[in-house]
């Protein structure tokens, strides 16, 4: 799946997309972000922030126990300061 | 019912005649625009604004909104504009335009259309000054708002 990274989130990562594979056992939001944290310390630096990361799956809005079982592409992001 | 997403500025007055143009059904129409001041919360002066956001998810979230505005008020039109990329201050940021019978319904479903874009359109504000930038945080006063709305 894609991986997309928004804001400071995509800052600390490093960069704003790549492809990853989550092994199994990784099938909701919040175990992939707890793996993701484990990838290095970039990635612990970008999501040390917890629950106030945000997740979208397929572009909808998605909370840290939606299952990502078929997703394509997951974002990642800051709460949101538009308008 | 419009949801458009631009770099360069918009003019309100422009959009509402052409929102009006030819119609006499229409009682009421409420407008707001958010503009870029010249502060940060903080008290230092912004020389800009640039926002970031999610291409394709914006699009929906927006669509998404305007939508549910329209299931819950009898709407006659509605608009919302949205910019991206570096905004100066003193330029507008957001329009969002409604148009209906009677004044209740375009009022409250423009403050619903502005506290949901608020809270869940993925776009995110940085601020440039004399500093550096930096981003902006959200507030907890706009889950408020947009909580007020939850049935």
């Amino acid at each position: 799946m894609k991986l997309l990274y928004f804001a400071w989130v995509r800052e600390r990562v490093g960069r704003a997309e790549e492809e990853a594979e989550a092994p199994a056992g990784v099938s909701t939001v919040a175990e992939l972000i707890e793996w993701l944290r484990g990838r290095g310390p970039e990635y612990e630096h970008a999501f040390e922030a917890g629950p106030a990361i945000r997740a979208a799956i397929d572009k909808r809005h998605a909370r840290a126990d939606a299952p990502i079982a078929g997703a394509r592409e997951i974002a990642f992001f800051p709460p949101m300061t538009g308008g | 019912m419009t949801v458009r997403l631009q770099t360069e500025p918009f003019d309100l007055g422009a959009e509402v005649a052409r929102l009006t143009d030819g119609r006499s059904d229409v009682g009421a129409v409420v407008t707001f625009m958010g503009v870029c001041r010249d502060r940060t919360d903080s008290g230092a002066e912004l020389v800009a604004l640039t926002l970031e956001h999610y291409p394709g998810m914006v699009e929906d979230e927006l669509s998404r909104i305007e939508a549910e505005a329209r299931a819950r008020w009898s709407l006659a039109d509605a608009l919302v504009i949205h910019r991206h990329g570096r905004i100066l201050a003193g330029e507008p940021i957001v329009l969002v335009v409604t148009l209906a019978p009677h004044r209740a319904a375009a009022f409250e479903a423009a403050e619903f259309l502005m506290d949901y874009l608020k809270t869940s359109a993925p776009f995110w504000k940085q601020e440039e000054t004399a500093d550096g930038r930096s981003w902006v945080a959200a507030k907890a006063t706009d889950d408020a708002a947009a909580d007020r709305w939850k049935k």
